[in-house]
């Protein structure tokens, strides 16, 4: 595939289609990725009240609705169908409306179906606090909550059916093979999971099983192909550079496809399962070495030579920590598959560590990369600070990086000693404690992180039509916004 | 490569062939799964949950303890879950045949549960551990759980079923007494219990 590069040769005609592109889908993509940033600010307080409680669990000891069984799933389910989810429909709908080269279709009935997504979460979010959720992982939002997510999903990907079917692009680039892909498994794998968890369809052991096909494939069929898919465009669209390999990403589109789906069942090794049903999810694990090397060779190849403006664009360098992220997790994922490796870790924070590098280091991270593009190019103004985008890059690239490291290590440390019996359980507890202070700790760097990004979001929406011009770069000196708000003010003023 | 046809085709079927293989062929092997009867006593094992016991399954979905404790016991030689004493055997399938939810869990930051009710028998153990964990296990992270217990003021008199909370952790003239739903959660606890030898996983 080859992007375009911007620049002179580019024709007059190109760039106003864009403009007419982007100015369709402004509306529902605002909405979608608004919500989403309301909601990572929910999903950071609920992470904060958890991490505390797991080293001081007298921290609003006591309360009910606080209690860590609720306020850990909570966070849980904030993060993934709040920030996450909708983070990715907004991108998906841009994405795939530039790449058709269409209009976006049916407006306000996507930017209906973000407000009923969010009803879903909000709705969801109580009954867990209140004592109504599932302790089925990823699926606890109670039944009645399922139509407010699958409704919208199905709505996104008639969208997204319509869009590549009325393409009026000549190529078809692999990021659209991804988006398509994605919509089309996640009502599969929501509607399925909630028919079997909630209606009774299997029992015994093989609700564990649906638990983790769901669990895991709405991380690796869902979330995963948006984000490698936006990476994909971006990264190619910013350094001017076409995609490396076009048949090396299609190999890893369709290895991705095939492999990822057996791997879930890592979850449950050791448990009550026969043993070929691990077996298969181990042997899917190993197989995600290729579509992840195919990714990992054509991103670094494709920025290769071009790594110095890491330092001046804030999207790149999110993009291409995401993506170094999602080579960096899946490795450890890949290896944390094996028996060996699980017997040790299985049942310790280093799975927790292991989730975030994944959840957000490699998707969140490009998802921001993904806003910090596109919220300029819908809005039509430009970030108003640098610095604040410095202390986001950094709040979150640290915050995680001391997370991940942080939780593996004690993890592996915590199975070591819990698979040696004499070894009391509470000086377990006792050796662990000092990593979960480190973790509230890293949480915290990453929600200053995201109250940064929350105020550069509320600074482009709130005075959209106060125009800045040039792109916004870290190396991008700008005028204090007070001063900046003052001035347009009092130019108001005069024109009045 | 306008495919659009052959995309969705493909990865409907690489969802289909997984739904199929990991969900619903063992979903189908396991409903040959049957009771085993108790010689002793004429009880069949497993057997589901009843009455209070069943009540308290509910108490401990919403309270989500499943976050923190597992009800899985992994086989002799992987892990060291027997000798810890969390079990005398592996788990089985079989032993989950009437388990909806199911809470296997994922994560040890307490202990396994699977065998809690043959580990702690005791009712007044479980009191103590659910309203103030420092009292049974000092150092602990587990929360306390005061909302199911409730406070009266007795005097001298005990009443009956108050928890025998010792002095550092009572206050003057008052009997902490366990709600209906501590004492489901507890009679749930005190039912998880799965040491009968299946044919498939007998005693080490």
């Amino acid at each position: 595939m080859t992007h375009v590069p911007e620049g002179p040769a580019e024709s007059r005609l190109e760039q106003i289609s864009r403009i007419v592109i982007d100015a369709s889908s402004r509306v529902p993509v605002l909405l979608w990725f608004t919500s989403s940033v309301i909601w990572l600010l929910f999903g950071s307080l609920a992470a904060m009240i958890s991490s505390l409680k797991l080293h001081h669990p007298d921290f609003l000891g006591g309360i009910e609705w606080l209690t860590f069984g609720r306020i850990r799933p909570v966070h849980l389910d904030i993060v993934f169908f709040g920030w996450s989810c909708m983070a990715a429909i907004g991108a998906l709908l841009w994405l795939q409306a530039r790449l058709c080269h269409v209009r976006l279709p049916w407006p306000v009935l996507l930017s209906g179906l973000a407000m009923v997504w969010n009803v879903g979460v909000v709705v969801g979010s109580v009954a867990v606090l209140a004592g109504h959720g599932s302790s089925i992982e990823y699926l606890e939002f109670p039944a009645y909550c399922a139509p407010f997510f699958a409704i919208p999903a199905l709505g996104v990907l008639a969208a997204n059916v319509k869009m590549y079917l009325t393409k009026s692009s000549e190529h078809t680039y692999v990021s659209q093979w991804y988006l398509l892909a994605a919509t089309v498994w996640l009502p599969i794998l929501y509607v399925t999971a909630m028919l079997c968890t909630y209606f009774g369809l299997v029992q015994g052991v093989s609700q564990a099983i649906t638990n983790w096909w769901f669990g895991h494939n709405a991380l690796g069929l869902w979330v995963t192909p948006i984000a490698v898919a936006t990476a994909y465009y971006l990264i190619p669209k910013v350094t001017g550079r076409p995609v490396h390999s076009y048949h090396l990403s299609l190999l890893g589109f369709w290895t991705l496809a095939i492999f990822y789906n057996w791997a879930g069942t890592h979850h449950l090794t050791g448990g009550p399962l026969p043993a070929w049903t691990i077996t298969v999810g181990v042997v899917g694990s190993m197989m995600m070495f290729i579509p992840v090397i195919t990714v990992a060779i054509n991103h670094h190849m494709t920025m290769r030579g071009v790594f110095s403006m890491l330092k001046t664009s804030p999207t790149l360098r999110f993009t291409v920590f995401g993506s170094f992220m999602y080579t960096v997790a899946s490795f450890q994922g890949s290896l944390e598959a094996l028996r060996s490796h699980q017997e040790i870790t299985h049942f310790t924070q280093y799975t927790i560590g292991h989730a975030h590098l994944g959840l957000y280091g490699f998707f969140s991270m490009i998802m921001f990369g993904a806003m910090y593009y596109i919220f300029p190019r819908i809005t039509n103004n430009e970030w108003s600070s640098a610095r604040l985008i410095k202390v986001h890059f950094w709040g979150s690239a640290l915050g995680i990086l001391s997370y991940g490291i942080g939780l593996c290590w004690a993890g592996w440390w915590q199975g070591t000693m819990m698979n040696n019996p004499s070894i009391p359980f509470l000086q377990i507890v006792e050796y662990i404690k000092p990593y979960l202070i480190l973790r509230s700790i890293s949480g915290a760097g990453m929600t200053i992180a995201h109250l940064a990004f929350a105020l550069s979001v509320w600074r482009i929406l709130s005075r959209h039509h106060f125009v800045m011009s040039g792109p916004t770069l870290f190396t991008t000196q700008r005028p204090p916004w007070r001063e900046f708000v003052n001035e347009q003010n009092q130019r108001e003023e005069i024109a009045q | 490569m306008n495919r659009t046809f052959l995309v969705i085709v493909g990865v409907f079927l690489t969802i289909a062939f997984s739904l199929s293989g990991l969900v619903l062929i063992p979903n189908w092997q396991f409903q040959e799964h049957q009771p085993v009867r108790n010689a002793r006593d004429g009880s069949q094992y497993p057997a589901p949950y009843y009455g209070l016991a069943l009540q308290g399954r509910d108490v401990y979905v919403d309270q989500g303890c499943a976050y923190c404790h597992t009800q899985q016991v992994r086989p002799k030689g992987y892990g060291a879950d027997i000798r810890r004493n969390w079990g005398n055997r592996r788990t089985v399938a079989r032993d989950y045949m009437y388990e909806y939810p199911i809470l296997l869990g994922t994560m040890r930051t307490g202990p396994d549960l699977a065998n809690i009710g043959a580990r702690q028998p005791a009712r007044d153990w479980h009191y103590l551990h659910l309203y103030n964990p420092q009292i049974t296990s000092a150092g602990s992270v587990m929360p306390r759980y005061p909302y199911l217990f409730r406070t009266i003021k007795a005097g001298e008199m005990v009443p009956a079923g108050a928890i025998p909370l010792p002095a550092a952790f009572q206050s003057e003239g008052t009997h902490i007494l366990p709600t209906a739903r501590g004492e489901q959660l507890v009679e749930y606890l005190r039912a998880q219990n799965r040491t009968f030898p299946l044919p498939e996983a007998k005693q080490p």
